[in-house]
């Protein structure tokens, strides 16, 4: 196998491989981190990469396997998004003001990842504390998407989703506040999983919307996904918030691909209008004729509160944000500008640490909380949320999932929304209300529009990832969208 | 909705110890009085009789076992601050 293959293998695939010692852990992470070589100039998917650490990572896990080890994840590489806190590895949030922080303890996900025998390549780029949905407001530089490199990857999980997409990275974590991790992977042609609030744990993940935030997983598959899941699910003693449930096999209930057969998918009628690009509809439509004919029955269901979704998210994770972001002041850790005063010292710090969109951010929410406008935004917005969530408990009364594209159009220009704030928060329209009710969803691809990857979402009750990953899964048995590669430049490769 | 006043953008900069130049309230003015303005749409919204959702858990208070464990050590929690002394985070003099 060439680096090419061997950094196209499904991480079933290669786990199969490397059981049966068919490859090493060293042979793949090598591949990988050539190709992350020749590839990230152009893609700047990796703020940090970890060459050394994960070699010597991957020299243990074939060390482990000669002594007749194994583990879920054993010499598997993955990466992680730069807002999940990595013991002793440079942890930035895309912002200046964390720029060389550098963690003393790993967040539990990672934690879980290591136990897993997993091979970590590195962090990868984010918007600036995972706000924004293109990478653009990455403090350091936007990431490129593989299938076209004049246009944003997504975000603010971007660099995750384009490392995995143009295979510099086998699967990655990302976060999910208001789609950060399904609609780059919808514009990158990958599987993005948000599960539960509560089913992964926080401990670790820098906050943003405490509310709201969700770590989830990118990979090539949904097998992958259901792997990735089972490792990093189930309560944490570290968060508060994680749920004590417990955590099925996910990778055995999806492998019972029961068919679609008596399936009820409801197509919710609100996510199909007016602004949606032409290609996008005809692409989910074709999904979801191919999940009919395989036995599902379509049932149209109505989410007559989804057009509050943006207005109602906006107000509540900025107002989340401007409390959770009080911490960056100069004391403790991060950025430190000094003034005449302690007062001056703080103003100046976070002006000089904070870039646009999260000053604009931290604006918004604390108007939304100060005195006089509490009760017409942040608490209005909070009873907004109760109509939004009793809205998908009917719907799926009636239904198992519900289906949906992920976003209204494809991955648009490098620069084509950024000085338009709302117009880049309406990117999200189809992704913020899960969070808000804090139930599961997955993107899928479900292939291409004038040559960009579409996304399908799958949106599920709580804790209802494994009956998510057997839908998703069944489909992906009957298509071949996840299977397409980007057309990178193959001079980058070195011929 | 008025667009937000200057005075307006100025006293939310400072509840969120936030600076910014001129050129940058200037814009902020504008931004936020578009995006607050489109968000008011929710006020078509009847929420009389709606409890408002803070958490999508139905958790209440979380308790643990009332037990000590390894936290960081003084180094690692000193480890990234930007000014030390004698073992503690150093600040600039709150009082005269």
């Amino acid at each position: 196998m060439n680096t090419t293959e061997l950094c196209y293998l499904s991480i079933h695939v290669a786990l199969d491989l490397l059981r049966r010692g068919a490859l090493s852990a060293r042979e793949l992470t090598q591949a990988y981190l050539e190709r992350i070589a020749a590839l990230d100039g152009l893609l700047h998917a990796y703020i940090t990469v970890t060459a050394e650490e994960a070699l010597e990572q991957a020299r243990r896990a074939d060390e482990r396997r000669a002594h007749g080890e194994d583990a879920p994840l054993l010499g598997i590489p993955l990466a992680i998004k730069d807002v999940i806190c990595t013991r002793g590895v440079r942890t930035t949030c895309g912002s200046r003001i964390l720029e060389n922080f550098v963690p003393p303890y790993d967040a539990t996900v990672v934690v879980r990842l290591r136990q897993a025998g997993a091979v970590l390549l590195g962090k990868t780029n984010t918007d600036e504390f995972t706000m924004g949905s293109s990478t653009e407001h990455s403090a350091f530089f936007t990431t490129a998407n593989p299938w076209d490199l004049e246009r944003v990857p997504g975000g603010s999980s971007g660099g995750s989703a384009a490392a995995v997409a143009a295979g510099c990275a086998m699967g990655a974590l990302g976060s999910d506040t208001g789609g950060s991790v399904r609609q780059p992977a919808a514009l990158c042609g990958v599987v993005g999983l948000k599960p539960t609030y509560g089913r992964v744990s926080r401990y670790g993940l820098v906050a943003h919307g405490s509310s709201l935030d969700q770590i989830g997983v990118l990979t090539r598959d949904v097998h992958d996904a259901a792997l990735l899941l089972r490792a990093i699910a189930g309560r944490d003693p570290h968060d508060a918030t994680s749920l004590d449930a417990p955590v099925p096999d996910y990778v055995q209930e999806m492998l019972q691909d029961t068919g679609l057969r008596g399936v009820k998918v409801g197509v919710p009628r609100e996510y199909f209008i007016a602004g949606i690009e032409p290609g996008v509809e005809s692409a989910v439509r074709e999904a979801l004729r191919v999940m009919e004919e395989a036995g599902a029955n379509l049932i149209e269901v109505s989410l007559p509160h989804t057009q509050y979704g943006i207005p109602i998210y906006y107000l509540i994770a900025t107002a989340e944000a401007s409390s959770n972001l009080a911490r960056y002041d100069g004391v403790r850790y991060g950025l430190r500008v000094e003034g005449t005063d302690m007062w001056q010292t703080f103003f100046r710090t976070r002006a000089l640490g904070f870039g646009r969109e999260v000053k604009r951010r931290i604006m918004l929410g604390t108007y939304a909380l100060s005195a006089g406008y509490y009760d017409a935004y942040y608490l209005k917005a909070q009873k907004a949320r109760t109509l939004l969530r009793q809205d998908f408990e009917r719907a799926l009364q009636r239904v198992d999932v519900l289906a949906c594209p992920t976003t209204p159009g494809v991955a648009f220009r490098i620069g084509q929304k950024l000085d338009d704030p709302l117009q880049m928060y309406l990117s999200d329209v189809f992704t913020v209300s899960l969070n808000l009710v804090g139930m599961c969803g997955i993107s899928v691809p479900c292939g291409f529009a004038d040559g960009l990857p579409v996304g399908l979402q799958l949106m599920g009750p709580p804790l209802g990832e494994a009956i998510l990953l057997r839908i998703a899964h069944a489909y992906q048995q009957r298509t071949e969208w996840h299977t397409y590669r980007p057309p990178l430049p193959i001079q980058a490769l070195g011929g | 909705m008025p667009k937000l006043s200057l005075q307006e953008v100025e006293y939310i900069a400072q509840l969120a110890r936030l600076g910014l130049s001129d050129e940058e309230k200037e814009l902020l003015r504008e931004q936020l009085s578009a995006i607050l303005e489109y968000a008011a749409v929710i006020n078509q919204l009847d929420t009389h009789n709606v409890e408002p959702m803070t958490s999508v858990l139905p958790l209440c208070n979380v308790m643990r076992p009332d037990a000590t464990a390894p936290g960081l050590t003084l180094d690692e929690a000193l480890c990234n601050a930007p000014a030390v002394q004698d073992d503690q985070f150093r600040v600039q003099v709150i009082l005269e």
